[in-house]
């Protein structure tokens, strides 16, 4: 499972830091910053909350 | 549980759906939408979609191969009228009945209208038809000086239109953030072109422009009105569903034995702070369609729903978020940064705890902080401490 990002539809509202703080980070302006691409089985339930509470839709969980 | 019926296929109906799914419901599953599109965003309409950044097709919330994976009978474009809890139906404008054992009403809102029509602002239809009518030279007239008109107004001026924004109350917004806030958002659209007008009530929207009570007529080439929304909750009439403002439910969100209701339509007691209420943002549809779908499924884990409501607005250059229930608050402090420079943080109080943070131009982690007192419920004063300027 892979991780990808749309840091242009980012609202800077950092739910998803919120749900999965070893997955995502913030930058300064508030965008989502990712910290681990492929995130391990332990995280992957915690991943799809944020893809699920994203207010942007700019998360998406990607079957490799 | 062998038939889930959701009815409402935007933010909320699609989260529970999911949430369904991934939390191992293999049964039917049937997800009801009266708009004919596929589920798409919102927040989006009154910002880059009617600037014209984005087009409709970057507002789809998930791909058409995401939409087949979830395995449910999509009926787009298909109002569901009536709800039969003894028969365990519901039933669609279609004429058939769904049969449900389990049933999320995510319903929404539609926006409330005045006489004589005018723009509203709701769906993907709704903005583009507003989009179609600015240009450069146009003047828009945006009844309701709110997030939703407050938005537009912004994106008007910045498409070069004239923009005159009308606002029954003294200050706009006062209600929600404060007065002082409210003022400080309302002097960036002054700053901006905006010709603001507060204090004034409108009788109707005519084909040229917008007339006061007192009979003025505001002239325009376009009309938005946003003066809030309305719950849809009539095809639950004769239901034996609890109905005032929303959705009644408790506060697992069970409206009825085995029917959960999520999103704008919902109405619940909050645990954390302690008062009934429905949330109209986009971060509460999922949460709130999430937590609908989990306690439908787990009768015996069932949680609380108890979220730190979160809500943003782009407004120019301002990015405004807060977290926590503002509205009812008592006092406002700024705990940081500067109101007239329109970078601070500002801090809600209700009774002795704080219930809400509001942060613009500061950087979101500041405000994230504010959100863990938000979340416990701190006591105010020591929170603020002796830095607040209170306002």
């Amino acid at each position: 499972m892979k991780v990808e990002l749309d840091t242009d539809k980012c609202v800077a509202s950092g739910q998803c830091v919120l749900t999965a703080m070893d997955v995502f980070d913030q930058d300064d302006d508030g965008i989502v910053v990712l910290l681990a691409e492929e995130p391990g089985a332990d995280q992957l339930d915690d991943v799809r909350e944020a893809v699920a509470v994203c207010p942007a839709a700019a998360i998406r969980l990607v079957e490799k | 549980m062998r038939r889930i019926v959701v009815v409402g296929a935007s933010a909320a109906g699609l989260a529970a759906a999911e949430t369904l799914r991934r939390e191992g419901y293999t049964g039917a599953l049937t997800l009801v939408g009266d708009e004919p599109h596929a589920p798409y965003d919102r927040p989006p309409l009154s910002k880059q979609l009617l600037a014209a950044e984005w087009e409709p097709d970057r507002l789809t919330l998930r791909r058409p191969e995401d939409l087949t994976a979830l395995d449910a009978d999509l009926r787009l474009g298909t109002e569901a009228t009536a709800l039969d809890t003894a028969a365990r139906t519901v039933r669609l404008a279609d004429g058939t009945d769904v049969p449900y054992d389990g049933l999320i009403v995510a319903t929404g809102v539609r926006p409330r209208r005045l006489p004589g029509g005018g723009h509203v602002l709701r769906t993907l239809d709704d903005a583009l038809a507003l989009r179609a009518g600015l240009r450069p030279g146009r003047h828009l007239a945006v009844v309701g000086a709110g997030f939703l008109g407050a938005e537009a107004a912004a994106v008007a001026r910045g498409l070069g239109c004239e923009v005159t924004l009308l606002e029954p109350a003294p200050v706009p917004l006062a209600h929600a953030v404060g007065e002082e806030v409210g003022r400080v958002l309302s002097r960036a659209h002054q700053e901006h072109g905006v010709t603001l007008r507060t204090g004034v009530s409108v009788a109707e929207v005519t084909g040229a422009g917008v007339r006061l009570a007192d009979g003025e007529l505001v002239a325009a080439d376009e009309t938005l009105v946003a003066v809030g929304s309305l719950p849809n909750t009539e095809w639950l009439a004769g239901s034996g569903l609890g109905v005032g403002d929303g959705v009644l439910c408790d506060e697992y969100l069970e409206a009825a034995p085995g029917v959960y209701a999520a999103g704008d339509v919902a109405r619940w007691t909050h645990p954390l702070f302690c008062v009934s209420m429905r949330i109209e943002h986009r971060t509460n549809a999922a949460e709130q369609g999430m937590a609908a779908a989990r306690n439908l499924l787990n009768p015996g884990a069932r949680k609380p729903f108890a979220p730190v409501p979160y809500f943003w607005s782009d407004q120019y250059d301002m990015k405004i978020q807060a977290f926590g229930h503002l509205r009812g608050h008592e006092e406002v402090a700024v705990v940081e940064g500067d109101l007239a420079e329109r970078r601070f943080v500002a801090v809600y109080r209700t009774g002795d705890r704080v219930s809400g943070v509001l942060g613009v131009g500061v950087a979101p982690k500041v405000i994230r902080e504010w959100r863990q007192a938000v979340a416990k419920g701190a006591p105010f004063l020591s929170s603020v401490g002796g830095t607040g300027k209170e306002t």
